[in-house]
């Protein structure tokens, strides 16, 4: 497998059980810097599961354990010297429903901001409408920044989720379905926007529309049972798959 | 022949059953609409009675069948009543000009009387100043939601999303059990432990006072106060902490800064709830609080309440006479209140936080 991007994320034998039962099977993959990589594969094969393990997700889940090695720029995110607040700084999550706090649309982008330090009031203003232009939602609420973010609609809202998470300033962004409860024209501008984020983050996308997955990522890993069966560029993995399951997936033979 | 469609339902139980539920909520709401109108109809008659001096009780007489247990004050000046003031039932250096005034009627106005500030219901010249009254209601309530409403939400905030499970799994319980405690209990540990730790502590001159008071009505308070609170913040959706986390925000950041506002509507409810609650509660309030009528704001002054004060003097009150009727206006006032407690959360503070969180 061919990589002119240096590594960000790599996991070696990397597995996760929850309490006794193990929801994935030593996964050993290369994430690589400033591109989209995509999981696809059936629910319940683990992929999110992976996803949450990136940036410590998963702890919020009575007895899930992670074993073996996962590690972002070298550093095992496991390890015990790990500040968990810092380490999800550095990666946001946009999730598969929007949600939004129950404030306003200017409080929910500086909710993240301001958990550490004090912001200056202007500094707050310019990173507010940077992140909503990143996001392609400043020319839509740019009137009503004062206004509820419940009031949105459910594009606006995942895009306001979007512009959050950016906010923060993160290097990499996990993106748990983001699309699945969206219309397909929001769909659609979130995915524009996944491919003019890739140029400054690293993006890891969960998906079940294997559309979606061939449009917008340049990685692809297939998972099943836990497993991660085959991870490749992704014009490669839809086209020649090495792997019989994957081809049966992709082909829509099951799943 | 009727379309399948088109022919009626018969299930008779059911409707039976729809019957005897609407005629329960029916009956609960017509006692509660009855009460009301008593409460008022008591009330009134302190108003519209033109002697004022006398007790209302004389025009009721015939209608009522108490007649020896009457108060008639021209039997009681027959009395042999001893020109000197005595001390226990007033102790106020004004009082020793009630001699003079014995063979006058009673002038004052009913609204005279009320605007006093001393609270001297049984004399020969009454005093129903309600301004003791409404300071002890005012500080004791004060003192107990300023310790009830913190010490629940915080419990609350701790164990909807610090305590581990097995902690939280007692202490939930734990704290509701103090709810169905009654309340002569908590009532009887105040004016027994309470007051002397707060003695021995603080050094007060009274051993019973308002703050002893406002200790005892924070224990009624503080399980109203945290099963409304936690309840609002477990229904706060999961995924809104996960969303915080994911921001890098500490589990503090995360209950203090989005779920405490994302629950705020059900949190101030509950803080009404338990104002409504020290305001009302009368047990605690008759044991813990020194029940002396004093026109003081200082905590460690005894205090009485307005549901005290019915409390104790309502078994004691002469059927149908100003005094009386003065009971009924407290009990008019507090009703007056918590309904305006309530109808405020209701329509205006509930109505203000919706919209500040759905945006609408």
């Amino acid at each position: 497998m061919a990589k002119e991007y240096p590594t960000k994320i790599s996991a070696r034998d990397f597995s996760v059980f929850y309490g006794p039962k193990q929801a994935l099977f030593d996964i050993s993959l290369q994430i690589p810097q400033n591109r989209v990589t995509a999981f696809i594969g059936p629910s319940g094969c683990g992929k999110s599961t992976f996803l949450r393990s990136i940036n410590r997700m998963n702890d919020l889940i009575d007895g899930a354990t992670g074993q073996g090695a996962l590690t972002v720029d070298g550093i095992d995110v496991y390890d015990k010297s790990v500040n968990v607040s810092v380490l999800r700084r550095k990666i946001g999550m946009v999730f598969q429903k929007s949600i939004p706090f129950p404030k306003s649309i200017y409080e929910n982008i500086t909710y993240g901001l301001t958990l550490l330090e004090k912001v200056s009031r202007s500094e707050l203003d310019h990173i507010v409408e940077q992140s909503l232009r990143r996001a392609a939602l400043w020319d839509e609420v740019k009137d009503r920044l004062h206004h509820s973010a419940m009031g949105l609609s459910g594009g606006q809202q995942q895009r306001l989720c979007i512009a959050r998470a950016v906010a923060v300033n993160p290097e990499i962004l996990l993106m748990d379905e983001p699309c699945s409860a969206l219309d397909p024209i929001s769909t659609g501008k979130v995915e524009e926007l996944i491919t003019e984020l890739k140029d400054t983050y690293t993006i890891v996308l969960v998906t079940h529309n294997m559309q979606q997955a061939a449009r917008v990522s340049d990685y692809t890993g297939f998972f099943l049972m836990g497993r991660l069966i085959e991870f490749d560029r992704t014009r490669t993995l839809f086209t020649s798959p090495a792997k019989k399951e994957t081809e049966d997936y992709i082909t829509g033979r099951f799943g | 022949m009727l379309h399948p469609f088109q022919q009626p339902q018969r299930r008779p139980l059911e409707t039976l059953a729809e019957w005897s539920i609407r005629a329960v909520a029916s009956v609960s709401i017509v006692v509660i609409f009855l009460i009301f109108l008593f409460v008022f109809r008591e009330t009134l008659s302190l108003f519209v009675s033109t002697d004022h001096g006398q007790p209302v009780a004389d025009d009721v007489t015939g209608q009522m069948d108490d007649g020896p247990e009457v108060y008639n004050p021209p039997q009681l000046e027959d009395l042999d009543v001893p020109e000197v003031y005595n001390p226990e039932t007033g102790g106020l250096p004004e009082t020793s000009s009630t001699g003079q005034q014995q063979e006058q009627p009673d002038e004052r106005t009913v609204w005279e009387k009320l605007f006093h500030d001393v609270w001297q219901p049984v004399g020969e010249q009454p005093k129903f100043g309600l301004l003791p009254l409404i300071i002890g209601t005012a500080k004791t309530t004060f003192i107990a939601i300023l310790i009830g409403a913190p010490l629940g939400i915080l419990a609350a905030l701790y164990t909807a999303f610090f305590a581990p499970r097995r902690l939280r799994n007692v202490i939930k319980p734990a704290i509701e059990l103090l709810a169905g405690f009654p309340s002569v209990v908590i009532g009887f540990f105040c004016l027994v432990t309470v007051a002397t730790f707060v003695q021995e502590t603080l050094g007060v001159e009274f051993r019973l006072n308002a703050l002893v008071g406002g200790i005892g009505l924070s224990l009624a308070v503080i399980p109203i106060v945290y099963a409304i609170t936690e309840d609002a913040l477990s229904a706060v959706p999961k995924s809104l902490r996960a969303a915080s986390l994911a921001l890098g925000s500490s589990e503090w950041q995360t209950a203090y800064r989005v779920m405490l506002p994302a629950a705020a509507p059900g949190v101030i409810a509950a803080v009404i709830l338990g104002v409504g609650r020290a305001f009302g509660e009368t047990m605690i309030a008759i044991m813990a609080t020194g029940n002396a009528p004093m026109v003081s704001w200082a905590a460690a002054t005894p205090a009485r309440t307005f549901a005290a004060t019915i409390g104790s003097e309502m078994g004691e009150v002469v059927w149908g006479s100003e005094h009386y009727g003065v009971l009924f206006l407290l009990g008019t006032l507090l009703f007056v209140v918590s309904f305006s407690l309530n109808a405020l959360t209701e329509l205006y503070v509930k109505k203000r936080l919706i919209k500040r969180f759905q945006g609408k």
